[in-house]
């Protein structure tokens, strides 16, 4: 009987998938489609700088297909490179991205660990007014910081304005806000009794943030350095308004400012300009993306 | 290694008054366990003796000397914490020697020490690990070792095994208690856990609502309880306590739990209660091994009565069984050859020797 109706249930059985099977092929077909239109947003722009950068001038404003390159040259990426004036603004962006990230570390993981650990009177207060200093747009900021440094400027002599320098000022308003408040989320992730361990064993409060925080943190650290970087590398709008003289300005503010000649737009070597100066930060993800994911998932589910 | 002495410290959190002036005396070498629920202040003592919270009121003194205003790491102290607080970054010998090489130690020394610590651990092997290639166990020796290479004046464990599961507590707990056998150094023990109380302590300090309850050796504080707490928290399962009162019958004293039943106290017992009021409210402690099946032959002092049992429990060398007495749930062991099933009659003995008389107001053992 029992083998009967074993034999009856075989052929007819069909091949049923759990409920949570089927979910979960469609939330992978609904990502996948969402993830290659994310895909094509993001990648379209920088193909279509590649394709530009390597046209003449003449075969750009022909009227013939912009996504194909009839006659590929390299004459563009040649004139760039050697160029000073291209190299110069290199320069100045890197000058002013290192310095910066410097400058905001040594603030942000200081000031992180003190608000994150050491409790005192406001800290908690103190922390928050981190957070809400980096919601002010850098749109609002452009107008009394230029103010400002015009003041400086009247009242010491030293003269601020039109130097690349005065990035460095400048950009530290954006970054530090915004890093000390990562940094905050990752050193309060770190149990407390890690400290309270150093502390017994006789160490500092300065040796516990350099030996036990910053090298526990380390991947947080990178995100930080990363965003700082990036941040920096990418700025527009203040070297547009704080830097004039050619020999002062950054990458992005030297492409606009020297590629475009009235109405006269020089599309073949902004798209190359653009295009390397997007190099370092793809260079610098590529080699700590690891440490940059890894950062931001432990702050995610530990914090 | 150094006694340490407690004066009437107080610990306040704004309005919340965490140690109401406790004062302890603990002598050099010992191991001492303080022992509470959670919420108790054991934690919060344990803190304030490593100077990791400041103490609002009174004097702790290390070796003689006043260290309220001392940091941590003057105090010379080593604490093992909950969840091992080991440096990850670090590998097993270099979290051990953390505070040997902030102290600018030789390196040989240092080496040496390490080593020491590892082959009284049995940790040797692990020495170039990182934590997390360890198992919870290993970390806990680790966590230990560092503390011990610091040769320091003054254990602090607190509740170092919570994190273990149940055999590997009972493994560490071993080991902890070699480890203080081998280095004798002056040891406080901070667990919610009686029975790690019990088997590791010289002495145990029983702590509630921020106050201690007793101290007392392990036997001490089983035997002759000084209030309800410390009777109901030591032991496992806890001790009976029902509703009683004293009656004089015949010249004799009896001490009378339900209209049903009434027992005569043994001499001596009837001598120690004779001078109690007959009004005053009681309580009765009676540990479940003092409640057992009854014999043929009962020894003097041991009373027995019948019951119906709810529940058994097999646990194999034993059985317990639970029954009411008057609307009290009260638990025995008997002998698991004794036939004790679910749901039926008994006859189960009540050894008074061993009993307790409380106050049923205050929940002193009288």
């Amino acid at each position: 009987m029992s083998t009967m109706a074993i034999d009856k249930a075989g052929p007819s059985r069909k091949v049923k998938y759990g409920s949570m099977s089927r979910d979960r092929t469609w939330a992978l077909r609904w990502s996948y489609f969402f993830l290659c239109i994310f895909a094509i947003f993001s990648l379209v722009p920088p193909i279509y700088m590649l394709i530009t950068s390597l046209k003449s001038s003449a075969e750009i404003s022909a009227a013939t297909n912009p996504w194909w390159v009839f006659h590929p040259t390299l004459s563009n990426y040649a004139e760039l490179l050697g160029s000073n004036q291209y190299l110069r603004f290199f320069l100045n962006s890197a000058l002013v991205s290192i310095f910066v990230v410097t400058i905001t570390m040594l603030i942000s993981v200081p000031a992180a660990f003190a608000l994150a650990r050491m409790k005192f009177w406001g800290s908690a207060t103190l922390a928050t007014g981190v957070f809400l200093t980096y919601l002010i747009p850098d749109t609002l900021l452009f107008i009394p910081l230029f103010k400002m440094f015009a003041v400086i400027g009247d009242w010491t002599g030293i003269q601020l304005i039109n130097r690349w320098y005065v990035l460095l000022f400048i950009y530290p308003t954006l970054t530090v806000p915004f890093c000390t408040w990562i940094m905050i989320g990752y050193f309060a992730s770190i149990p407390k009794e890690l400290d309270e361990a150093a502390i017994i064993d006789g160490a500092s409060w300065f040796q516990t943030l350099t030996r036990i925080f910053i090298p526990v943190a380390l991947p947080g650290l990178i995100a930080a350095t990363i965003f700082a970087f990036t941040a920096s590398w990418a700025q527009f709008l203040y070297p547009m308004v704080f830097t004039t003289s050619v020999d002062q300005l950054v990458l992005p503010a030297g492409i606009i400012t020297t590629l475009i000649k009235g109405d006269v737009f020089n599309w073949g070597q902004i798209m190359t300009g653009a295009l390397l100066g997007a190099a370092p930060p793809l260079i610098i993800y590529a080699f700590l993306m690891d440490y940059y994911i890894a950062g931001l998932t432990a702050g995610a589910t530990k914090g | 290694m150094a006694d340490v002495t407690l004066r009437k410290v107080i610990k306040r959190y704004d309005d919340v008054e965490a140690v109401r002036g406790i004062d302890l005396d603990i002598s050099d070498h010992e191991f001492i366990v303080l022992v509470g629920p959670s919420g108790c202040g054991k934690s919060t003592t344990l803190r304030m003796i490593a100077g990791l919270e400041d103490i609002t009121d009174g004097d702790i003194m290390i070796g003689g000397d006043v260290v309220n205003d001392v940091p941590p790491k003057d105090r010379d102290i080593a604490m093992v914490f909950q969840n091992y607080a080991l440096y990850p970054h670090m590998t097993v010998a270099e979290n051990m020697s953390f505070g040997l090489r902030l102290k600018h130690y030789p390196k040989a020394e240092i080496k040496a020490r390490v080593t020491e610590a590892a082959r009284l651990l049995d940790i040797t092997d692990l020495i170039d690990r990182k934590p997390k290639q360890l198992s919870g166990g290993q970390r806990q020796r680790v966590a230990m070792g560092r503390a011990i290479v610091r040769n320091p004046k003054v254990f602090l464990f607190d509740e170092p095994l919570s994190n273990l599961d149940a055999k590997l507590r009972v493994q560490m707990r071993i080991e902890i208690k070699k480890v203080h056998q081998k280095v004798r150094t002056t040891t406080v023990y901070v667990t919610h856990d009686q029975v790690e109380a019990m088997t590791l302590a010289d002495r145990v300090v029983v702590m509630n609502h921020g106050r201690i309850e007793q101290i007392g050796t392990p036997n001490e504080l089983y035997h002759k309880p000084a209030t309800r707490f410390v009777a109901g928290f030591i032991g496992s399962p806890a001790m009976n306590f029902l509703p009683c009162r004293l009656e004089e019958v015949g010249g004799k004293l009896n001490l009378r739990l339900t209209d049903r039943i009434a027992f005569p106290l043994p001499p001596a017992r009837a001598a120690r209660y004779n001078a109690l009021p007959r009004s005053e409210l009681l309580q009765l402690g009676i540990r479940p091994e003092h409640i057992t099946e009854s014999h043929g032959h009962l020894e003097p002092g041991v009373e027995s009565f019948d019951t119906v049992l709810d529940v058994t429990e097999p646990m194999g060398m034993e059985t317990l069984v639970y029954f009411g007495l008057d609307g009290v749930a009260v638990c025995g062991r008997v002998n698991p050859n004794a036939g004790a099933q679910d749901g039926a009659p008994m006859r189960l003995a009540m050894d008074l020797n061993n009993m307790h008389l409380l106050n049923e107001t205050t929940g002193v053992v009288l």
